[in-house]
C-alpha cells in the first residue's frame, strides 16, 4: 500500500502534543497559506477536486467560493464532527489520533473564506475525540496558531468546541446549526443552503472531518499531487471503515480505484473463519448492501452509483453467512425509527410503520403486500422528506431484501 | 419571467412560491400544514411537485419559482407519495374531523385501511381551562399552533413540541397544565388547527352570565 496522507501521523505521534504535530510538520501549510491570497487558496482547492467526505460529496472548492465572495459577514468555518453513521468511524481515528490537523484546516479554510470564527460539533458520544479536539484547540491556541493574529498576521480565527446529544439527524447539516443555535436538533428547508444562510444565518462553509484533513496536505504539495493519488474522476485518497466478518476490522487509506473486494480481501484480512460473504453493507444505515457476486465495483462515488449503491461515508461493514439478515435488517429499520427527528411526514411516519412490517416479516409472516408497503414507503420518503436521512432511510432494507432474494420485481 | 405548470405558463415575479403560482392560474395543490398567516413549514409534503431536473420532489409552499422552470403537480411520482403520506397520516391519527384530508386522499384512491396495523398515537384528552380542549388524537403535527403562539402571531410561546419521530406530540413546557403557563387563552391556535384537535368549550362567560365560582356581583 502508498504511504499514507491521511493516516501519517495516526499511532505515530502523541495526539495530545502540540511538539509532535509540530515535529511532523504539522502548520506549516497554514504558515504559508497566511502569506498568500485567500482567493488563491480557494482556487487551489477547486482545482484539487476534492469533494466532501462527510457523504454528500460536494466539491469543497466550489463551496468556499460560494462563501468567500458572499459579502455579509460574519462568516463562519464550522467542522462536521458529528460522525454517526453505524459502521463508520474514520473521523474518530483522526480526531482521536491527529486533532491538531482540524485546527490547521479549520484556520486556512477560516482565511481562505474571510470567516474569523469555527465551531467544531463533535459526536456526544466520542468522549475522547472531544477532549483530544478541545485539548488541541487550547494548545494551538497557547502557541499563537489560533486567536487574534495569528502567528503575527493579520488574520484572526477563534475555535469553539461543541458536543452533540445524541441524535444522528444532527449530522445533517442544517439540524447541527439549529443544536448550535439551542434548538431543536431538526433540518430546516434547502434553498437556502448554508453558504448563504448557514450558523446563525450567517454565510458558513460546513465541512467533514475527512474532507478538512485533506487541506493541509492539498496546500503544502498542491492540487497535482492530490489529483496523482488517485483515478481522475475521484482524486485524493479516501479513508474506508472497514467492520463486520473480517479479520482485520479498521480504517483503511485507498485511492478509491480500490474495489470493495480488495478492502475485504487484501486491506482487512478477508472473511473471518473461513467464512463466506453474505452481504455487504456500502454507506453505512444510509447506504446499500451488495451482494456476493458484486464486490468488483471500484470504490468511488460514480463507481458505486453505476451498480444503483452510493459510497456515502465510506463504510463498509460485511457479512458473512452465519448471519441473520433478518437480524440486520431488524436493526437498520428501529436505528432509523429512533432516529427520525419527527418533523416531516414521510419520515416519521415511514420509519415507523418501516419498522413495524420488518418486525413482522422478520417473524415469519411475509406477505406480498407487505413488500409493495415498504416500496411505496420508500419512494415516498426518498422523494418527499426534508432531509437525507429521510431520503434514505428505505434503501437498505429494500436492497437488503433484494440480496436475499426477496425483491419482487 | 415565467415557469411552465402542468403545461401552462405561467407568468410570475422574483419571490413568489410554485403554490402562489398555481393558485393564479386556478391550479390548487393539495396541502395541511401550510395556512396563508403563518410562515410556510413544508413538513407535510402534500404540497410536493415535480421539478423537472431536480432529484427530489420540491415542496410548493416554500419553493420559489425559477424563470422557465417546468413543474408538474399531479405526475404519477407525485401523486404516490401524496397517496402514501395520506394512508400513513390516516393509520396514526384521527381523520373524521379533516375533511380537506379526507377528500384529498379520496381523490388519491388512498386505501386508508393500508397500514391499520399499525401503532397509533393516542392521547387522552386536555381539558384543563374554561377555554379550549386539546384532543391530540386529532393532532397531525403540522405544527400551526406552535407557529401561532409563537413567531407568527402571538409571540407567547406557550405550546412546544416534545419527543421526537412518530411518538413527537404537542405539548406545553413540562407538560404543565394550560392556565400554568404563559397562554393568554388568544384562541390563535384554535383558529389555524386543521383537523379539530383543538376546539372551543363553547360561548365565553360574559357579565350577563354566570361565571362558575365567583361571587355574584352587587345588585
Amino acid at each position: 500500500m502508498a504511504e499514507p496522507v491521511l493516516l501519517r501521523r495516526v499511532g505515530h505521534v502523541d495526539p495530545t502534543r502540540l511538539e509532535d504535530y509540530l515535529a511532523w510538520g504539522g502548520f506549516e501549510a497554514l504558515r504559508r497559506a497566511l502569506l498568500r491570497r485567500p482567493e488563491s487558496i480557494v482556487d487551489e482547492v477547486k482545482a484539487s477536486g476534492l469533494v466532501g467526505r462527510g457523504g454528500a460529496a460536494f466539491p469543497t472548492g466550489v463551496k468556499w467560493e460560494a462563501v468567500a465572495r458572499e459579502s455579509r459577514t460574519p462568516k463562519y468555518v464550522v467542522c462536521n464532527a458529528d460522525e454517526s453513521e453505524p459502521g463508520t468511524f474514520k473521523d474518530r481515528v483522526l480526531m482521536e489520533g491527529d486533532p491538531f490537523v482540524l485546527v490547521e484546516a479549520m484556520a486556512i479554510a477560516g482565511h481562505a473564506v474571510g470567516a474569523e470564527e469555527g465551531y467544531i460539533y463533535v459526536r456526544g458520544e466520542y468522549t475522547r475525540a472531544y477532549e483530544r479536539i478541545k485539548n488541541a484547540v487550547e494548545e494551538a491556541t497557547r502557541a499563537g496558531f489560533l486567536g487574534d493574529h495569528i502567528l503575527d498576521s493579520d488574520v484572526s480565527f477563534h475555535v469553539h468546541v461543541y458536543r452533540g446529544a445524541g441524535a444522528y439527524v444532527c449530522g445533517e447539516e442544517t439540524a447541527l446549526f439549529e443544536s448550535i443555535e439551542g434548538k431543536r436538533g431538526q433540518p430546516r428547508q434547502k434553498p437556502p443552503f448554508p453558504t448563504t444562510h448557514g450558523l446563525f444565518g450567517r454565510p458558513t462553509v460546513i465541512n467533514n472531518v475527512e474532507t478538512l484533513a485533506n487541506i493541509p496536505p492539498i496546500v503544502l504539495h498542491g492540487p497535482e499531487w492530490f489529483r496523482s493519488l488517485g483515478p481522475e474522476d475521484a482524486p485524493g485518497p479516501k479513508l474506508y471503515s472497514v467492520s463486520g466478518a473480517v479479520n482485520a476490522p479498521g480504517v483503511y487509506e485507498a485511492p478509491m480505484s480500490v474495489t470493495l473486494r480488495e478492502l475485504i480481501e487484501e486491506y482487512a484480512g478477508g472473511v473471518r473463519n473461513g467464512g463466506r460473504v453474505q452481504a455487504v453493507l456500502v454507506g453505512g444505515a444510509a447506504g446499500t448492501f451488495l451482494g456476493p457476486k458484486e464486490l468488483d465495483v471500484p470504490m468511488s462515488f460514480s463507481g458505486l452509483r453505476k451498480v444503483g449503491a452510493a459510497l456515502g461515508s465510506g463504510a463498509v461493514m460485511v457479512i458473512d453467512e452465519q448471519v441473520d439478515m433478518w437480524e440486520v435488517l431488524l436493526r437498520l429499520a428501529r436505528f432509523f425509527a429512533h432516529e427520525s427527528c419527527g418533523k416531516c411526514y414521510p419520515c416519521q411516519l415511514g420509519t415507523q410503520r418501516q419498522l413495524e412490517i420488518v418486525r413482522r416479516m422478520a417473524s415469519g409472516r411475509i406477505r406480498y403486500q407487505d413488500i409493495l408497503r415498504l416500496r411505496d414507503i420508500q419512494a415516498t420518503m426518498a422523494d418527499a422528506s426534508i432531509c437525507g436521512l429521510g431520503q434514505t432511510a428505505g434503501n437498505a432494507i429494500l436492497s437488503g431484501l433484494r440480496v436475499m432474494g426477496l425483491d419482487v420485481s | 419571467m415565467h415557469v411552465i405548470i402542468d403545461g401552462q405558463r405561467v407568468p410570475v415575479t422574483e419571490g413568489m412560491t410554485i403554490l402562489e403560482a398555481a393558485e393564479q392560474v386556478g391550479i390548487h395543490i393539495p396541502r395541511l400544514c401550510y395556512h396563508q398567516s403563518l410562515t410556510p413549514a413544508a413538513i407535510c409534503r402534500l404540497c410536493v411537485v415535480e421539478w423537472e431536473g431536480a432529484r427530489t420532489l420540491v415542496p410548493a409552499c416554500v419553493a420559489r419559482v425559477q424563470d422557465g422552470a417546468v413543474i408538474h403537480t399531479e405526475s404519477e411520482r407525485v401523486r404516490r407519495a401524496r397517496r402514501t403520506i395520506l394512508e400513513l397520516l390516516a393509520s396514526t391519527v384521527d381523520l373524521s374531523e379533516a375533511p380537506d384530508l379526507l377528500a384529498y386522499a379520496a381523490e388519491l384512491n388512498a386505501d386508508l385501511d393500508r397500514f391499520a396495523d399499525g401503532a397509533r398515537r393516542e392521547f387522552p384528552v386536555y381539558d384543563d381551562n374554561p377555554f379550549y380542549i386539546r384532543d391530540y388524537n386529532k393532532c397531525v403535527l403540522c405544527q400551526r399552533c406552535v407557529q401561532a403562539c409563537g413567531n407568527d402571531m402571538q409571540f407567547t410561546y406557550a405550546l412546544t413540541v416534545s419527543g421526537r419521530g412518530f411518538y413527537s406530540r404537542i405539548d406545553t413546557f413540562y407538560h404543565a397544565p394550560m392556565p400554568e403557563t404563559t397562554c393568554v387563552f388568544c384562541g390563535n391556535c384554535v383558529a389555524v388547527c386543521p383537523t379539530g384537535a383543538l376546539k372551543e368549550k363553547g360561548p365565553f362567560p360574559s357579565p350577563q352570565s354566570p361565571v362558575p365560582n365567583a361571587r355574584p356581583s352587587e345588585p
